[in-house]
């Protein structure tokens, strides 16, 4: 009964810069709801490049990708936009929020953007994911007063704000300590256990790969297992 | 709603930086405030300067020039009527300066409702005596109370009392040049030579001062009865009248309706001061020429601030894109950047604006030209304002606009693997 949240068809990709180069080949793959994936590889490989494209970023490949059964490809840009907001939960290497707002703020933002709920409401579901994440008490600071393992927490409690369907993740460990990687892993497992969510997470380190539930794992541009 | 979001986070991105804003606003605060500043005061001495005219000037002069009949007899005469005929040196013969029927022409102008007003006047050539030496002069036989009221006369009489011109018989009221040579006081008698050779005594009521030097030595002024009697004409001799409308754009053509049914001559007061309009237009292109490279400079900068900022916001841009803003919502959150700092800017800009000009307004300012004014002329039209706020959004729109679609073209992926 598990239905696929995020299909991959033959993606392909190329960089024409000086020659052109293949980066992904063939990449078909499907995620289903509740899955905790993670993709590994060497440094390279085309990971971040398979990702981008996966979470709509990127348009510019041949192929088909489909989320919840729709199909993204060749969607416009706003169309796009709005399926990332209410679909899609990113967590970056780098935690990338915004300076001129607080953390409450910063993760209330795309709740916003969506416009379902109203700002109490966001409010009290961004306090409960800092709960869970325990970063409660860093609500009203600016998010350049914070250690990058609490950056990476506020990250990803933006990143579960609109309850999306899929969090991809590219490297999100990748910046951090052996203790607070510990952390965020098992933040998502807790993710992936007790709320059924689907995960799609790159990483380069084989022991965080070993604990998911599904390792798909590629060498230049291709899947070789999965 | 989506647009309320993003008026509150351009809100954040501009306090966030508010010193970069404050640079962008000041530009434009300056150039509105100095815009408004120089359109009022350009203006006010326009209007200043247009009312000297206009105040003195008549819309309608009726006269009769002297010159020759265009009907010589020969031309009537039907043995010669299929010829060509030369006539050289004719003369003016006994063709006068006087309007014909005076009386009942100002009478029937009077009644016509687009007319404001009219003064009959007396145009007539003397020598002023001093000593063994005669200057050259004219008098002006003129209506007193209807000087003062069209032409505002008492505005240019700087000492003495015009009433006098009328309450005592043989008063003048003498050019200050004139005085000057003259060397004559007020109270003083004057001898003044008519064209006939015959000495009239005068006495002086007063001094006049128009602010043109050469007419200010050669003018005079007495009542029409004053100068029907050193004319030795009726009293019903009048040379001009002078009319002053209702309406100033009907000059042209009631000057030729009159012309035509009263048989005289008839000039408009465009016709009559043709540099008039030049000047004064010349005057407010230049301000508002001015005005508006001061804006577009202004403009500029917003531009090369708005520019840096996005190149500051990368990160911001590429956050928002990759959680569900659209290019669209960045473009829109820019453009909102650069209006505010118009709309700052811009309002500040204005009051500024309105405090130089209030400030200009006491800025003493004499001219001989204009007795009546003691400080600068300065103009409070709420069109410079409104043209002041509409160009501050309009510069900085345009200024907002090229980079806000730069921004809204940032691809969060190139951002990101950047880092
Ligand atoms: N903009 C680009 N132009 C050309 N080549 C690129 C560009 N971006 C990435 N690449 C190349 O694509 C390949 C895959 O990169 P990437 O997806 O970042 O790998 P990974 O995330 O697995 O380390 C690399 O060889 C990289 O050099
Ligand atoms: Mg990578």
């Amino acid at each position: 009964m598990s239905l696929p949240i995020l299909e991959a068809k033959q993606i392909c990709k190329q960089f024409k810069d000086p020659v052109a180069i293949n980066v992904l080949n063939d990449i078909s793959f499907s995620v289903n709801k509740g899955e905790f994936v993670s993709v590994i590889g060497k440094s390279g490989c085309g990971k971040s490049t398979l990702l981008y494209i996966l979470s709509t970023m990127d348009t510019d490949y041949q192929g088909e990708l489909l989320i919840d059964g729709e199909r993204m490809t060749g969607r416009k840009d706003h169309e796009l936009a709005s399926v990332r907001n209410e679909k899609i939960g990113f967590v970056f290497q780098f935690h990338y929020l915004l300076n001129e707002f607080s953390v409450l703020q910063n993760i209330i933002l795309p709740g916003q953007k969506l416009n379902k709920k109203s700002l109490g409401e966001l409010e009290n579901r961004a306090m409960e994911l800092m709960k869970i994440l325990g970063i409660q008490k860093l609500s009203n600071k600016k998010p350049n007063q914070l250690s990058g393992g609490e950056k990476q927490r506020v990250a990803i409690a933006r990143a579960l704000i609109n309850e999306p369907h899929i969090i991809m993740g590219d490297e999100p460990t990748g910046n951090l300590d052996k203790k607070n990687s510990e952390i965020v892993f098992d933040i998502f497992n807790q993710l992936s256990a007790e709320l059924g969510q689907s995960l799609l997470i790159v990483t380069h380190d084989p022991e965080f790969a070993a604990r998911t539930s599904r390792i798909i794992e590629m060498e230049d541009g291709r899947i070789i297992r999965q | 709603m989506s647009v309320k979001l993003n008026i509150s986070i351009a809100r954040a991105l501009l306090l966030a930086r508010w010193k970069q804003t404050m640079v962008a606003a000041v530009g434009v605060t300056f150039s509105i405030t100095m815009f408004i500043a120089l359109l009022g005061f350009m203006t006010g001495l326009n209007i200043l300067l247009d009312s000297l005219l206009m105040n003195r000037t008549p819309h309608v002069r009726l006269y009769r020039e002297v010159r020759a009949n265009p009907n010589q007899p020969v031309n009537l005469s039907s043995q010669y009527n299929r010829h060509y005929n030369f006539i050289s040196s004719v003369k003016s013969g006994n063709s006068r300066e006087q309007i014909y029927n005076s009386a009942t022409i100002m009478q029937n102008i009077r009644r016509d409702d687009r007319v404001l007003g009219l003064a009959p006047k007396i145009t007539s050539q003397v020598f002023f005596n001093e000593g063994n030496i005669d200057i050259t002069g004219v008098v002006y036989g003129i209506d007193v109370e209807a000087e003062i009221r069209l032409f505002y006369f008492n505005d240019y009489v700087i000492t003495g009392n015009t009433s006098d011109l009328k309450n005592v018989a043989n008063t003048i009221i003498l050019g200050k040049g004139l005085a000057e040579k003259l060397l004559a006081d007020i109270g003083d008698i004057v001898q003044v030579t008519n064209a006939q050779g015959e000495r009239f005594r005068l006495k002086v009521a007063g001094y006049y001062q128009s602010g043109v030097q050469s007419l200010d030595k050669t003018q005079s002024f007495a009542s029409i009865q004053t100068v029907q009697k050193i004319l030795g004409k009726p009293n019903n001799y009048i040379t001009d009248i002078l009319v002053k409308l209702k309406d100033v754009n009907q000059a042209a053509a009631i000057a030729g309706e009159y012309a035509n049914n009263y048989e005289t001559d008839a000039e408009d007061f465009k016709t009559a001061n043709a540099q008039f309009e030049t000047g004064s237009s010349a005057r407010s292109v230049i301000s508002y020429a001015v005005g508006i490279t001061l804006l577009i400079v202004a403009g500029f900068g917003i531009y090369n601030i708005l520019n840096m900022m996005i190149y500051d916001k990368m990160d911001s841009i590429a956050i928002l894109k990759a959680t569900g803003f659209s290019g669209k919502d960045v473009k829109l959150i820019f453009m909102v950047i650069a209006l505010g700092i118009g709309l700052f800017g811009g309002a500040l800009g204005l009051l500024f604006g309105f405090l130089v000009s209030l400030l200009l307004d006491q800025v003493p300012f004499h001219s001989s030209a204009a007795p009546a004014v003691n400080t600068y002329p300065i103009n409070y039209n709420p069109v410079f304002y409104f043209i002041g706020a509409v160009f501050s959004l309009v510069t900085t729109y345009f200024a907002g606009f090229f980079p806000a679609r730069k921004a809204s073209k940032v691809d969060p992926v190139i951002i990101i693997r950047g880092k």
